[in-house]
């Protein structure tokens, strides 16, 4: 893992009194409140329907016990004894008070964490696989070209004032476990005939009300000028991003009304102007960086395989463990979707016991999934039945990884000022009702957005639902064929919306067509994709 | 000038800009101002020539500005580089680092947060206009000394 030096301290550090100093300024009426909003939301203090939401960077997802520790007594110290995990490898707070966020940021800096650019019109935390270092397909560990974009991004004084926010996520697989190509940049480091590592450049995709996957603006950026070519995309984006409409400021509307074309053609000019200007790191410093990202020592051919004597373990070790580059080792994902749940929460005391099991049993690491889980990198399948024994008794041992009940779900109108329609009681109905068949069903991802703004993913749901306002009563729509995975696709919506029992009985006769018309080896999508819409059209208004 | 914060020795300007459209169909002044949706690289032929280029803020949210002073940075701009209009303290310290030299606020500033401001980060991530070196420089002193 990445650790700070005296000087990523002291950056923190000073973050941590320069907020302080302008809630002070805020509290005694020094600054409007329109002029200290820019300032808290890249400190993450986000205001919600009921109070301030504080949003705490966890960079590309990963994190140790000591800093689960420090956020589980963040959540009984100053919040309500429980966190929310989000789909940019994220967690929240939702009840907040301002006066007290400096302290909550200086907690968070003792452990080396920070709340930074995780919400604002500036470039957001950084997100990556959560099986970095772990999966058996990726070319090069992502993770330190992610930290290497983190501090580059960190308090960038061109980039403080973009026309809208900004995302990247870093992968190194053609597996696609984080939504690349649905992000503003989405970089894939690959190899070139050469041998050489460099990034590939997706730019421009995104969710919202306008969902767009990214086009390649570059197939190949040499790892030493990575640096360099984001900061011309993004001045570019700078410049020339639509700032007359909030909803046509993200990086997708210039790309798409450049066309990729020109995009690509104003970005390599700024490219070759901006290599003169010596903006790039040296590779010393990626060195340096990709140092903290070593194996942990992994054990040499450990026995493999389970005893698969308990039922309920040999089912939770099909559903939620995956593959690990070292045989002997698996990644183990912790469901946070128990069944009837809400998706992504987790109380302070799962919380610390989550930190001392990646402590015992995975080399003290920890990923946060974009799918609000929390995955164990590192696990020994010798430790795997004693590991499972101590999360199920913690409600924590639900199998269901990427199954109906692992359903992605925004705060909604439970929690959220923008929200038309409260997502979490529709995730936990749906959970309940499919359970009894969630095995049977598979693959199956589902994604709940309470408004069009799409934090839920719904755009990338094998089955989406996007919660609306019809005439003053929650309304959801039904969208189906999405995809955030290698096959990036996007939703179309069914037909005319249901109310909220009514989306959990459409969902349901959806899942009634797949099991009727799926073949051997089909996923939901894939029957869906083979099919079309038209069978399921029939049989929910037919 | 008293509204002015300053960070040059020269004397300053003393006539009133002119747009960049009427500059560059004469260009018989020696101060421009630059709008948010101005191009800023229009001015690079006649650099020379300019002794203030103001880059008006009419919303401090609105961040073009930010990329203009680069860009007039980065082409060699020696003169003064004005950010007028809405300019607050906490926005300071980037626009500096962006070259800007000089700041009209539309509403005064409190002196000592404006001080404050600009001398709280004793680092810095990233190179930009201003001198300083960034961390990875001083990480790495033998090849970036």
């Amino acid at each position: 893992m990445y650790r700070y030096d005296t000087y990523d301290q002291q950056m923190v550090d000073t973050r941590v009194a320069e907020f302080r100093d302008q809630v002070a300024r805020r509290l005694a009426g020094k600054i409007t409140e329109d002029q200290f909003k820019p300032l808290r939301l890249m400190n993450g203090l986000y205001l919600q329907l009921h109070a301030y939401m504080l949003r705490v960077a966890i960079p590309y997802g990963t994190l140790d016990s000591r800093q689960m520790h420090a956020l589980a007594d963040i959540a009984d110290k100053y919040d309500r004894g429980y966190g929310h995990f989000t789909t940019r490898q994220n967690i929240q707070y939702n009840w907040i008070k301002l006066a007290e966020a400096p302290d909550i940021l200086a907690d968070l800096a003792a452990v080396e964490m920070h709340a930074i650019q995780t919400s604002g019109n500036c470039i957001r935390n950084i997100s990556s696989d959560h099986f970095a270092g772990a999966a058996a397909d990726e070319v090069v560990d992502p993770r330190p070209y992610a930290e290497l974009l983190r501090q580059w991004s960190s308090f960038h004084p061109e980039f403080t004032a973009l026309p809208r926010k900004f995302k990247i996520a870093v992968i190194a697989s053609e597996t696609d476990r984080a939504a690349m190509k649905l992000h503003d940049i989405g970089i894939r480091m690959v190899r070139n005939d050469a041998g050489e590592i460099g990034a590939q450049f997706w730019v421009g995709g995104g969710m919202g009300r306008t969902p767009m996957i990214a086009p390649c603006i570059n197939e190949f950026v040499p790892v030493d000028s990575l640096v360099t070519y984001c900061e011309a995309a993004l001045r570019v984006y700078n410049r020339h991003g639509r700032r007359d409409n909030k909803y046509k400021a993200r990086i997708k509307i210039l790309v798409h009304e450049l066309g990729a074309d020109e995009y690509r053609r104003q970005v390599e000019e700024e490219f070759a102007h901006l290599q003169a200007q010596g903006i790039e790191p040296p590779l010393a410093e990626l060195e340096r960086i990709s140092a903290f990202f070593a194996d942990p020592p992994f054990e040499k051919d450990l026995p493999r395989g389970v005893d698969r004597s308990d039922p309920d373990f040999a089912l939770w070790v099909d559903t939620n463990t995956v593959p690990h580059k070292v045989p002997g080792y698996v990644a183990a994902v912790i469901s946070l979707k128990p069944v009837g749940g809400i998706p992504g929460d987790a109380t302070s005391d799962q919380m610390r016991l989550m930190a001392d099991l990646a402590r015992a049993y995975s080399f003290d690491e920890m990923r946060v999934t974009h799918t609000q889980n929390i995955a164990l990198p590192h696990v020994r399948q010798a430790d795997l039945y004693t590991l499972w024994k101590k999360l199920d008794e913690a409600g924590l041992g639900t199998a269901n990884l990427d199954q109906a009940g692992d359903i992605i779900a925004c705060p909604g109108l439970d929690y959220c000022s923008l929200a038309n329609a409260r997502s979490i009681p529709v995730a936990q109905k749906l959970s309940e009702r499919l359970a009894p068949n969630a095995a049977e069903l598979g693959e199956l991802k589902i994604k709940i957005s309470g408004c069009i703004n799409a934090c839920g993913h719904h755009h990338a749901g094998h089955i989406g639902i996007l919660g609306v306002d019809r005439k003053g009563t929650e309304n959801y729509q039904l969208l189906l064929g999405g995809s955030e995975a290698e096959d990036t696709s996007l939703a179309k919506i069914v037909g005319p919306g249901f109310d909220e029992a009514g989306i959990v009985d459409a969902v349901e006769t959806a899942t009634g067509v797949y099991l009727a018309q799926r073949t051997k080896g089909e996923r939901f999508l894939d029957t869906y994709r083979r099919i079309g819409i038209e069978p399921f059209k029939e049989a929910l208004y037919g | 000038m008293a509204d002015v914060l300053r960070f040059r020795d020269d004397d300053p300007v003393d006539h009133p800009a002119v747009t960049v459209d009427s500059y560059i169909q004469q260009a018989n002044s020696a101060a421009v101002r630059v709008e948010p949706g101005d191009d800023a690289r229009a001015l690079i032929p006649y650099l020379d020539g300019l002794r203030l280029i103001e880059v008006n803020f009419p919303a401090f949210t609105d961040g073009r500005g930010y990329s203009a002073a680069r860009v007039l940075r980065e082409a060699g701009y020696q003169g003064e580089l004005r950010a007028v209009g809405d300019v607050l303290v906490d926005q300071l310290f980037a626009l500096r680092r962006c070259g800007f030299d000089a700041f009209e606020p539309d509403r005064p500033l409190d002196p000592a947060d404006a001080q404050a401001a600009l001398a709280r980060w004793d680092h810095v991530y990233q190179p930009a206009a201003d001198d300083r070196a960034p961390i990875w420089a001083l990480r790495h002193p033998v090849t970036h000394g």
